[in-house]
């Protein structure tokens, strides 16, 4: 299964260049797929642990008001159609929208249709996934710990880092794989904002529709498997490796 | 300049503190009173745990905190122990123990073997804290604290958490610390016995105000103090061993004005140890006669107070430097004639060595 580039091949000569590769497992269009999800999925998940973790802390130790409203504003991409939240990303992100003009003032043109467009947009739609374990895991520890830190000498972003961070561990690993898996398995709102481009803005679970319109039922199940195969497998590593609840110290 | 002084005044929804507090900055100080007197909340506003908006906090004439300074926490030079251990859990004893000495300047280092050694610890140091009993954890919190060479500790009720077993396990190592350590302890308890046996200096708290505040036998020795101690009333005399009885398994313990008979503890001859008498094991009478009661001292009726019941009195009595209190009835205050400044038998039941 070499990687050749079948982005460039001409969109007519799709069916014909997956009837060649019929006996394979998966077609180069369907492996540049998958590649591009994980390639998009690993490109949140590091943006969303440098964006989430500080939104996580800030949430499970506040106490001000304005917990509630922050809180609700992560959480709604749970509960949002992805498509209104597509529509107002594509909006925003638009050449006349707040975000647009500001890419566009930066020279970097606009999002939409474009694999940064994606993963801004991408950010958004899986914050929750980051946020959420992340918050309860540092809500989980407690003051405590840091107050102990604080009367060891560490500074707050000292503790943070070598006390807080290391007891949220089980917590990091969750929320970096939910938010992973969750990428990979988005749709909604990659049509809204990437369309429908090969190697650009094409992931897996896009591809898969792809096959379905154009009734190419053998392909979409192989890379369906693909895909239900991974999710298990991911989640089963998460349930199994659950550290045991912790003794009081 | 060598004394902490502490003033504090918080109004939260439900509880206030309003304390101005001058404290020795040497021996050990406990803050005492029932749950909610404000005691924890006072060691942690010493601590910078806790922010008091109207607070000033001196200790040995540096500032830690008035109107516009404000030392946080990491930069005190203080050691606290929490009510529970608090170990880290992702990492070893030894860990633990290296997590603050690590960041204090190598000119305040002093060896963590000193606190390994006196916490006797040097056990478990490859450990991780959820394989040690309770007892075992809160050594290693106290090492811990130790370890940071602080210039003040701090600790929370160290043995509340703890059952009686454990609690017997650690007492040792705080008489230790008492003796060893050179620096000022602030101790928070509501359990009169850890007070007597540990303490110098007692604060007794009410509400979030100081009620009293003075030297230990002392402040035990006043009348108006009982209400917080209920069965626990009694005074501490500080004495000597002077002699060991083989044959009845005795020893005598000596005192500015008298002496008194124990049981034989193993303590050697010369050593210095703590004589706690409750008020409920001490009877006076006028004259001297036969009895099962081998402790009997003379001495002169210095006080006389109200006992919680109203059929009870409690009378202090002077017996040379020692004080001495006992718990009657009234009846029986009534028919010796008891008065301040008359000569009295004490006769003590039983006397409790604290060491």
């Amino acid at each position: 299964m070499v990687l050749r580039c079948p982005a460039k091949l001409p969109k007519t000569r799709r069916n014909e260049h997956a009837l060649n590769e019929r006996d394979m497992l998966l077609s180069d269009s369907d492996l540049l797929a998958l590649w591009l999800s994980f390639r998009l999925a690993g490109t949140v998940t590091l943006v969303l642990l440098l964006l989430g973790t500080p939104i996580a802390w800030w949430l499970a130790r506040t106490r001000g008001w304005w917990k509630g409203p922050i809180g609700a504003v992560v959480a709604l991409p749970l509960v949002l159609p992805p498509s209104v939240l597509g529509f107002y990303l594509l909006v925003a992100m638009g050449p006349n929208g707040p975000i647009g003009r500001l890419t566009q003032t930066l020279g970097l043109g606009l999002l939409p249709f474009t694999f940064w467009g994606l993963v801004a947009a991408s950010v958004f739609y899986s914050l929750p996934f980051m946020v959420q374990p992340l918050q309860t895991a540092f809500e989980a520890i407690g003051d405590r710990p840091l107050e102990v830190a604080a009367t060891l000498r560490a500074s707050p972003i000292d503790a943070f880092f070598t006390v807080a961070v290391p007891l949220a561990l089980p917590g990091f690993v969750t929320a970096s794989i939910l938010t992973f898996t969750h990428t990979v398995g988005e749709f909604g709102v990659v049509l809204m904002i990437g369309g429908n481009l090969a190697g650009i803005t094409r992931v897996a679970s896009v591809q898969i529709y792809d096959h379905v319109e154009a009734l190419e039922y053998t392909q979409a199940h192989r890379l369906a498997a693909v895909m239900l195969i991974f999710s298990f497998l991911v989640l089963l590593a998460v349930y199994a490796w659950r550290p045991n609840p912790k003794k009081g110290t | 300049m060598e004394s902490i002084h502490a003033c504090f005044r918080i109004e939260w929804s439900r509880f206030c503190l309003d304390v101005d507090l001058k404290l020795p900055l040497r021996g050990v100080t406990a803050l005492f009173g029932p749950s909610g007197s404000g005691k924890t909340t006072l060691l942690r506003c010493i601590a910078g745990l806790e922010r008091a908006p109207h607070g000033r906090l001196t200790v040995g004439g540096e500032i830690w905190q008035d109107g516009h300074h404000w030392v946080p926490t990491h930069k005190r030079p203080l050691g606290y122990i929490f009510q529970e251990a608090s170990l880290f859990s992702h990492l070893t004893v030894l860990g633990n123990l290296h997590y603050g000495l690590r960041r204090i300047s190598t000119a305040a280092r002093v060896s963590v073997e000193h606190a390994i050694e006196l916490l006797g610890i040097s056990h478990l140091l490859d450990r991780k804290p959820d394989r040690l009993s309770g007892g075992e954890r809160q050594r290693v919190a106290i090492a811990r604290a130790l370890a940071v060479n602080p210039r003040l500790l701090l600790m929370d009720e160290p043995l509340a958490a703890l059952d009686l077993k454990r609690k017997q396990e650690i007492l040792p190592y705080l008489d230790r610390l008492h003796d060893e350590l050179k620096i000022p302890v602030l101790y928070v308890s509501h359990a009169p016995d850890e007070v007597a046996r540990l303490a110098d200096h007692l604060v007794v708290m009410e509400t979030g105000r100081v009620l009293i505040d003075g030297p230990l036998a002392e402040t035990l020795a006043r009348l108006d103090l009982p209400i917080y101690l209920g069965e626990d009333i009694g005074t501490i005399i500080e004495t000597t061993v002077s002699a060991v009885d083989n044959e009845w398994h005795l020893m005598r313990v000596d005192f500015q004005g008298g002496h008194l008979w124990a049981r034989d503890s193993g303590i050697l001859v010369g050593r210095r140890v703590r004589v706690r008498v409750l008020a409920r094991d001490v009877s006076l009478a006028d004259r001297l006669g036969h009895s099962s009661i081998q402790n009997v001292l003379n001495g002169i009726v210095d006080a006389i107070g109200d006992d919680e019941h109203p059929g009870l009195a409690l009378v202090r009595v002077k017996v040379g430097e020692a004080r001495l209190v006992a718990r009657l009835t009234k009846r029986a205050a009534s028919s010796l004639a008891l008065q301040v400044g008359k000569e009295v038998w004490v006769q003590v039941k039983s006397v409790a060595l604290l060491e």
